[in-house]
């Protein structure tokens, strides 16, 4: 079979797994695809690529398509999230100085408690606080935010920074920062360098947050629909891939060979296993499913994933909800993923929408494919969303 | 007359920023800053109050001048990637030449062209100058693992040197391989077994 050679952009981050994995593991080539995985140096510049037709589709921050429906960040081309590509992954860590400051008050770094790490941060941090995340709309960013809601950080001033990740322990270093919400592998590098501390896994906050998705153009995805089924077919088999424990370890190495994330396969396997490394005195800490590619329809794009993502995006820069929630509900498209995934054995609800942070506990929901067993997404709080009665 | 531009250029070697600032200083009377180091980007930008903002698509400081598309206060200027409209098509050559723009909203086509043709054909030049000399350095190191190849098997054949490079290029023949991956696959060897 002729192999059709596909242009996608990625970040190099451990959540871009499916995407190596689809090509590394021959998943692409079932399908008749070699992908051409173009490295970005910045989140801009992958949105750009997508957007100016460089690359057919590109591993990107799910708040991102949701901000440009939303004429937020300067370039406006219509995207589509065809599916969401990982679940959590990023961890929030602190400066040395903070790290001290809050040993010394007490807090044992069980990276764990959301509520109580907020609350020791904010009496160690009086006069406020500067936070480094890696783009302005982004789930670090809509993480931090509903962290400062509901802990005491909501008291004291706090001012979120874009750093590039790579950059990020090098700001933590220089003051530049004084903690940071970043993805792996960027919080055990700094760890590792010994500029900080890791305080939480971002699933701390919401257990189950959208963190990558894949984006095509709208328009690509309606003129190319054989071309976008294959993509979306191989990425699918890939994450199914991922999810077998036995896997994990081939696919750490994988990911760490210099063509894609050039680490030592140890870093990258800190977070596949959900065993990270928190501070400088080797402290491990386990979560599970730090970050999760595949299983309780992790890959089907709610739409009202969308919609609170659009509504965050508009209570704090001031826009109509209302519509806002409304044009982000078009940008995930589960009638995409429903017909292009149907008859593989992915997992396809019912409902196109669910109420967002009410589960506690696996809850079985009637499906059209699969035992769909959705996996527990509260918020730190409580908080639910309801995306018909926001 | 109109009012020159004010334009900030963020582009860390300094050999390159001195390029752009004279081809933009040739085309117009504008006044250019430089802005060096990534600390604090979007504040000193900020402070530069620029209509256009100039950086290469492949600085991963780039993402710090998305905070500029979001306007903070009631007298912020917004800033936006320009594509919209008449600039669309530019937005797209800037892009193809390796650079991204950041414009203050409302400025006017007739404005911005000018001085976007001079910065894409100026990046474009630079952007042909890197490639042109990593692939210098390419076939230097190529040429350097074929003469080591060469060497080895004069030495262990007792041949000349053009009868080694025949061998070689025979043995890339036959195989449907360069001849410098070829010479790679004997260095490596020897290394191994010397």
């Amino acid at each position: 079979m002729k192999m059709l050679r596909l242009p996608i952009a990625y970040m190099p981050l451990v959540d871009a797994a499916p995407l190596i994995v689809a090509q590394e593991m021959g998943f692409a080539a079932n399908e008749g695809l070699d992908l051409d995985l173009i490295a970005a140096p910045s989140w801009s510049s992958v949105r750009d690529m997508l957007a100016f037709g460089r690359v057919d589709a590109a591993h990107l921050l799910s708040p991102v398509p949701v901000a440009m429906a939303l004429g937020m960040g300067g370039v406006s081309t219509a995207l589509s999230a065809v599916m969401v590509l990982s679940m959590n992954g990023d961890v929030i860590g602190v400066s040395r100085r903070l790290e001290d400051l809050l040993r010394a008050d007490g807090h044992p770094f069980d990276f764990r408690d959301p509520m109580a790490a907020g609350a020791a941060l904010a009496r160690v941090a009086p006069d406020g606080l500067t936070i480094g995340a890696p783009f302005p709309f982004s789930m670090h960013v809509e993480l931090l935010h509903r962290w400062f809601e509901a802990t005491p950080l909501a008291g004291i001033p706090v001012t979120i920074r874009t750093v590039p990740p790579p950059l990020m322990a090098e700001a933590l270093a220089d003051g530049e920062i004084d903690a940071f919400c970043v993805g792996e592998p960027w919080g055990s590098v700094s760890v590792e360098a010994g500029y900080g501390a890791l305080l939480l896994p971002g699933r701390a906050i919401w257990s189950f947050a959208p963190e990558k998705v894949l984006a095509v153009r709208t328009d690509w995805a309606e003129t190319e629909p054989h071309l976008l089924g294959r993509l979306m077919r191989a990425v699918w088999r890939a994450s199914r891939w991922l999810a077998n424990p036995d896997a994990r370890t081939a696919a750490s190495e994988i990911l760490s060979r210099p063509a894609w994330l050039d680490l030592p396969p140890e870093m990258i396997d800190r977070a596949l296993a959900g065993r990270l490394v928190v501070s400088s005195r080797g402290e491990e800490r386990h979560v599970d499913r730090f970050v999760e590619f595949h299983g309780g329809a992790t890959g089907f794009p709610w739409r009202s994933q969308a919609k609170w993502i659009g509504q965050r995006l508009a209570q704090r820069t001031g826009g109509d909800v209302t519509q806002a929630m409304a044009r982000a509900g078009q940008v995930f498209r589960p009638d995409i993923y429903r017909k292009q995934l149907v008859g593989i054995g992915a997992d396809l609800p019912g409902a196109n929408e669910k109420v967002e942070g009410a589960l506690h506990q696996p809850m079985p929901v009637p499906s059209v494919e699969g035992d769909v067993i959705l996996q527990p997404d509260a918020f730190l709080d409580g908080h639910i969303f309801d995306p018909y009665d926001p | 007359m109109s009012e020159p531009l004010s334009i900030v250029v963020v582009e860390e070697d300094r050999d390159r920023a001195i390029a752009i600032v004279d081809a933009l200083r040739d085309a117009g009377d504008h006044d250019v800053h430089v802005i060096g180091h990534a600390t604090g980007l979007a504040r000193k930008i900020a402070a530069c109050q620029p209509d256009i903002v100039l950086i290469d698509i492949d600085n991963p400081t780039r993402d710090m001048l998305e905070e500029l598309t979001l306007a903070s206060g009631p007298l912020d200027r917004p800033v936006a990637m320009f594509v919209s409209g008449a600039a669309g098509g530019l937005a797209r050559a800037a892009v193809e030449a390796g650079v991204s723009a950041y414009v203050v909203d409302g400025l006017l086509p007739e404005r911005l062209t000018p001085v976007m043709d001079t910065a894409i054909a100026r990046f474009q030049m630079m952007r042909q100058m890197r490639s042109e000399l990593a692939e210098t350095r390419r076939a230097l190191e190529e040429r350097k693992v074929i003469d080591r190849a060469k060497g080895l098997i004069m030495k262990s054949r007792r041949i000349g040197e053009d009868e080694a490079y025949a061998l070689l290029r025979r043995a890339a023949m036959d195989q449907g391989r360069k001849i410098v991956e070829v010479a790679q696959a004997l260095v490596t060897a020897s290394e191994l077994l010397s």
